[in-house]
């Protein structure tokens, strides 16, 4: 799960880990009010959505006074921000976080994340902040330092040493970033974060440390002992259809092709989308009814396919195992009827009961091609979306 | 020969008496496996049909011999049971359960290394020795007893289309094992190859990896050092979006790095038949494999 910079930041405050002064505002008007509260020009007004590259796509201004802050705000609050992150379609910018501009001596990067090789927090950090970290890493691997912290033992102080003296901060910023750096992971670890980053972390003139810009994602499987994260949880930075699938625990991506299709399994739906590609058309969307799925489970799928008003076929891919092929049959019979499906549904079928679940779906009465292997479904369904 | 479990594995089952613990103990049961115990706190001198259940994984073991674990605990307490296993001697700990914490499956990863149990999962279906045991919930007809094909997938349904593919072909499988679709596992593909290798009766691979992680890289680099037997690999998510979580928990491209392309080279480069349509994976099997 994703959260905004200034959730982040109220997260970061609790953990005493430093930040600007700063409010959220949701109107111009109350732009102005945070900005008159700072009390200080420079102030900086930032479009909070949860993609990254907002600087770049004009979601991140200075505004010199309470007049300017109110017109950049008005600018901000409203515009359809394109990040190389959102996509070519944007995401509509409904508030702003107002903060203090701050005497910058220097740019750095932090960030932690779980690493899945060695099953320890990696901490990294680099002098060259402010830039996108994975083309630095590509073109100069060696300005990264990486720091793995085992879980079992936790942060030590050398652990901190050792990100602080490759950063090369003067002595002074050593004794508070360490400080930063322990409450960072402390904080990581206590909310089951799968990333915090902060870029750029700034040194400032008088050799503070403080994180300009925070980004925080949490283990979605770690949500059920984090109750007060999921009141972050900001349905406008997500896809309608996949709120409403969530509503259902079913696993649903929207992407942009016109072929839907409903499968059992994660894996066999990544397979599933690539083979609709390769027969020539494009997938519309992932969805995992689970490997267990009920007939119910398929009556949701089919109505949040149908929502997206692109899709001119379906097809459903089901291996049928523990989940005999008869009762998803059934399933399929059930839901079609009941939603009134309008575009042709290809079903392949497999496992165990497979004759009876066919015999099922051809005695249904319903539109339903039937398909014999999954290289004859993706055919089908691909000459259907081309027309 | 087979790898990891065969007709001797005695099995207890945590979380017997939870409705899929329950459905799927009886499975294996019917399957053939060796279910000789099961755990639920609290349950202690209850049955489940006729197999005795025990409050503890370490009165289990001393008292009926188990040397394996299946475990369907809940997520929040999946940790707990792992590592319960493991203080208890089994060898070999099989989790199935979805959902447990990244941070929880680090405490466990690094705990076992303390020990030699071998952790398969979690979020996996399972190892099954077609014809002798099946420790996990995959559909046990599906599969060819007999060999010599041994099959590693980081997949549960997608691991059944290839295994059916196989059948269909005619072709045996010696042992199939799902490693699981999260980003922290036990077992990985370089710990199934390498037994493969080592197995006489395997004659022939099939690799199933996906998006996320480099697992599948590194397995690529071990097979060009050590495996001489071929390989048949298949990638799922050459269409999936960056930055997106595909279901599994592991199945997600971060920035530039897990993308199925990276895999299909690295795997091509170290000499592997990378299957890039599904639909064809049995046939491609019978043409490396021959008969």
């Amino acid at each position: 799960m994703k959260i905004h910079e200034y959730q982040a930041k109220e997260l970061f405050r609790k953990y005493q880990v430093p930040v600007p002064e700063g409010t959220v505002a949701f109107t111009p008007a109350e732009a102005r009010a945070a900005a008159e509260a700072l009390g200080g020009y420079p102030v900086v007004v930032k479009a909070q959505i949860h993609a990254g590259g907002r600087g770049k796509g004009g979601g991140v201004k200075l505004a010199q006074s309470a007049s300017d802050v109110e017109k950049t705000a008005g600018e901000i609050i409203g515009m359809n921000l394109v990040t190389h992150q959102t996509g070519p379609a944007g995401q509509p910018v409904k508030k702003v976080l107002v903060e203090q501009g701050l005497n910058i001596e220097k740019e750095l990067y932090l960030s932690i994340i779980p690493d899945r090789g060695t099953a320890k927090n990696v901490i990294m950090a680099s002098e060259a902040g402010g830039m996108d970290i994975e083309s630095v890493a590509e073109k100069t691997p060696e300005k990264i330092i990486k720091v793995f912290v085992d879980p079992m033992l936790g942060i030590q102080a050398y652990h901190c040493r050792r990100a602080a003296f490759g950063l090369n901060l003067p002595a002074p910023a050593i004794k508070p970033f360490s400080g930063l750096l322990k409450n960072l992971y402390r904080m990581f670890v206590e909310y089951d974060c799968s990333l915090v980053e902060i870029n750029p972390l700034v040194l400032t003139a008088d050799n503070d440390v403080l994180a300009l810009d925070a980004k925080v994602n949490f283990d979605d499987n770690a949500l059920f002992r984090h109750k007060e994260i999921v009141e972050y949880r900001d349905l406008d930075e997500e896809d309608p259809l996949e709120v409403e699938a969530s509503k259902y625990n079913l696993n649903y991506i929207k992407l942009d092709g016109n072929v839907g299709n409903m499968v059992n399994g994660a894996g066999l739906a990544m397979a599933t989308m690539d083979i609709i590609k390769l027969a020539g058309a494009e997938p519309a969307n992932f969805l995992d009814v689970g490997g267990g799925a009920s007939a119910e489970m398929v009556e949701n799928g089919f109505r949040i396919i149908l929502g997206d008003k692109n899709v001119k076929g379906i097809l459903i891919n089901i291996f049928g195992g523990i989940l005999r092929c008869d009762v998803l049959a059934e399933g399929v019979v059930q839901a079609a009827k009941k939603t009134g499906i309008d575009v042709p549904v290809v079903v392949r079928m497999e496992g165990t009961n497979v004759e009876e679940g066919r015999r099922i779906l051809a005695e249904s009465g319903l539109n339903l091609i039937t398909a014999v292997d999954l290289t004859d479904a993706a055919g089908k369904v691909a000459e259907i979306a081309k027309q | 020969m087979s790898i990891f479990v065969d007709k001797n594995t005695r099995v207890l089952v945590q979380g017997i008496t939870g409705r899929e613990g329950q459905f799927h103990a009886r499975q294996c049961i019917a399957y053939g496996t060796k279910v000789v115990a099961g755990v639920t706190p609290g349950k202690g001198g209850q049955k489940m049909d006729d197999t005795p259940v025990f409050n503890s994984v370490a009165a289990a073991v001393e008292k009926t011999g188990a040397d394996c674990s299946l475990i369907f605990v809940p997520p929040p307490f999946a940790a707990d049971a792992i590592m319960e296993a493991a203080d208890a001697g089994v060898d070999l700990i099989v989790t199935i359960t979805e959902g447990i914490p990244v941070m929880d499956m680090m405490k466990v990863k690094n705990y076992l290394k303390t020990s030699d149990c071998r952790l398969i999962g979690p979020n996996c279906p399972g190892i099954i020795t077609p014809g002798e045991a099946k420790v996990g919930i995959m559909p046990g007809p599906i599969h060819k007893a007999g060999g010599p094909i041994g099959v590693v997938s980081r997949s549960g349904t997608l691991t059944y289309e290839v295994v059916h593919q196989l059948t269909l072909q005619d072709i045996g499988q010696t042992t199939c094992i799902g490693i699981g679709g999260d980003p922290v596992n036990g077992t990985n593909f370089i710990d199934c190859l390498s037994a493969f290798q080592e197995d006489p009766d395997t004659t022939g691979i099939v690799m199933v990896g996906e998006i996320g992680g480099n697992a599948e890289e590194e397995a690529a680099a071990y097979i060009t050092e050590t495996v001489t037997k071929p390989v048949v690999g298949f990638i799922a998510g050459l269409t999936a979006p960056p930055g997106r979580r595909m279901g599994h928990a592991g199945a997600i491209i971060s920035g530039s790095s897990g993308t199925a392309q990276a895999k299909i080279d690295a795997m091509k480069a170290a000499g592997i038949h990378v299957c890039e349509n599904l639909g064809k994976l049995g046939e491609i099997c019978k043409d490396v494999f021959g008969d």
